[in-house]
């Protein structure tokens, strides 16, 4: 059946997911396989490739002993991917000498009411005896993911993570506007929006900061912007070169004013209800927020995930790729070349915009593809099993100089 | 669709704007007659003096070294030259108002370490 044999109603803004039994809804139901340090990241990968497509790692590089600061947001992000409502079951998995403490994660996990497990290497007798053990674990873990079913849920439910990356002259134009169209009306019905990466708010910080509900929020928000600004600087990172990088530069922006105001239009035209930091847990029925997170777009995008958020919608002007083991990523792009020579990365064509057709009627049909993507369809980036993770790392040079994010 | 398309190949985003976007791999001498859209910039016709690639931007009237360039409405970054009506405006010709190096030194905040300040110092030397 294709797209144009569907009745739309636009007043459904209804689509079937797994409820869990803290009540929030998965759009998908992976069990995830989350190493605690790179050490294993090896072990974690193969138990998921040896598994069944569904059962999904989420490899990294964070260290044995991370610094304070650095490790509590470390711990936030693992805890929370095994938290994220697209997932059934968690296995958490440690070499063992790891400050980060696998069981700890685990009861965080417990919590929501789903399975978990740990499973750590040197006690299991070595790497052949934890791919076993994990083995058997992820068996006793997906037994328990068959059991969920689709029942009915609404967009009030979800939780929407608007990314941008690869971006040039047309992801402001097009594709930022078209997904900001559609953000608006997923907060009209309910639901939450999120935009991060808080340096390409620089240089449009005033129009995020008028649309601030409260005073707390703007000074969070200014804050935050003022935070990277100052790290970049700090680093003797000269923004001019870096950001916007030598592939938006190619694209045709020239500045990180002018890639800033092209971004914040992924968040739309509503009140901003909250400032969420990196990787922390983000509100039901929120609204449209902001989680300050770095620039890079695949941590980025793991952040927002750890913190709740079931789809991604990601624009690309230059042709993206990536995607995430947890949820599922819709691949966006107002390049109309990008989207013929790539077609294949790609999942909806904004740059119809370009040529004419309303940011209003590109928005509504991005709109419905959230809905019946968290209805199960899946998209390019899940099709290729593009499956990109990262956790921002805070370098101790920033924590020293900088202090706490939180 | 927001912003002003003229002649189907550029667009400019608001009024006030001082940039157009090439929709299109524009040629030098393709001329854009700015007649009757209503922008800040007046009524003339602005003739391309180089190749603007899709997606790039060119001047809509003559800009100052040191002149704000505006897209969206808002500042996009400050002239490094003076810009001729028809240019290509780009890293060349026009650089960020913000985030440089050395920029966190002259703010208010103090208390950082000696470490930290004498590579700032040596950074903000070289540029």
């Amino acid at each position: 059946m294709t797209d144009s044999e569907v009745q739309i109603d636009p007043d459904d803004h209804t689509f079937r997911g797994y409820r869990r039994a803290d009540g929030r809804v998965g759009v998908r139901n992976v069990v995830a396989v989350v190493p605690v340090s790179v050490t294993a990241s090896a072990v974690a990968e193969r138990l998921a490739d040896d598994a069944a497509e569904w059962v999904r790692a989420t490899p990294h590089q964070m260290p044995l002993d991370p610094p304070e600061g650095a490790r509590d947001q470390i711990e936030t992000v693992l805890e929370g991917i095994g938290a994220n409502p697209n997932v059934a079951g968690a296995l958490y998995v440690s070499l063992g000498t790891e400050r980060i403490e696998a069981d700890a994660l685990a009861d965080g996990v417990a919590e929501t009411g789903k399975p978990v497990e740990t499973l750590t290497i040197r006690e299991e007798g070595g790497t052949a005896a934890a791919l076993d053990a994990g083995a058997d674990a992820v068996d006793r873990l997906a037994d328990e993911a068959r059991e969920a079913r689709r029942e009915d849920a609404d967009a009030s439910e979800l939780v929407v993570a608007m990314e941008c990356g690869g971006s040039d002259a047309t992801s402001g134009i097009a594709a930022n506007p078209a997904v900001g169209n559609a953000c608006d009306r997923l907060v009209e019905a309910g639901g939450t929006g999120v935009i991060s990466e808080t340096p390409e708010f620089i240089g449009a910080e005033h129009i995020l900061a008028d649309r601030c509900t409260t005073e707390e929020v703007r000074e969070r928000l200014l804050d935050a912007v003022d935070r990277r600004e100052r790290m970049a600087g700090l680093m003797g990172v000269d923004f001019r070169g870096a950001q916007p990088s030598p592939g938006n530069q190619k694209g045709g922006l020239t500045t990180i004013e002018e890639k800033s105001l092209g971004a914040i239009a992924k968040g739309g035209t509503t009140p901003l209800q909250g400032v969420i930091s990196y990787g922390h847990r983000l509100p039901l029925g929120g609204g449209f927020v902001v989680m300050d997170s770095p620039g890079y777009d695949v941590e980025s995008v793991s952040g927002k995930v750890a913190g709740g958020a079931q789809v991604v919608v990601f624009t690309t002007g230059r042709g993206s790729t990536t995607g995430n083991p947890i949820a599922p990523v819709i691949k966006v792009t107002g390049n109309p070349n990008t989207y013929q020579r790539m077609t294949d990365n790609m999942d909806v064509d904004a740059s119809r915009v370009l040529s004419g057709e309303s940011v209003d009627a590109v928005g509504a049909d991005l709109y419905r593809r959230i809905l019946s993507v968290a209805g199960g369809e899946l998209t390019a980036a899940e099709r290729h099993r593009m499956e990109e993770f990262a956790i921002n790392d805070i370098p101790p040079k920033e924590l020293a100089a900088l202090g706490d994010p939180t | 669709m927001k912003g002003i398309t003229i002649d189907d190949a550029a667009i400019v985003m608001a009024e006030a704007d001082t940039v157009a976007t090439a929709l299109d791999d524009l040629e030098t001498g393709r001329e854009f007659d700015l007649a009757g859209y209503g922008f800040a910039v007046g009524e003339h016709t602005v003739t391309l003096t180089e190749q603007v690639e899709f997606g790039h931007k060119f001047a809509l009237e003559p800009i100052a070294e040191g002149e704000l360039i505006r897209k969206y409405d808002e500042v996009v970054g400050e002239a490094t030259r003076d810009i001729a009506a028809g240019e290509w405006v780009h890293t060349h010709n026009v650089e960020s108002t913000r985030a440089r190096p050395g920029d966190e030194s002259d703010g208010s905040d103090d208390g950082e370490s000696a470490e930290t300040d004498a590579p700032a110092a040596a950074t903000e030397g070289e540029r």
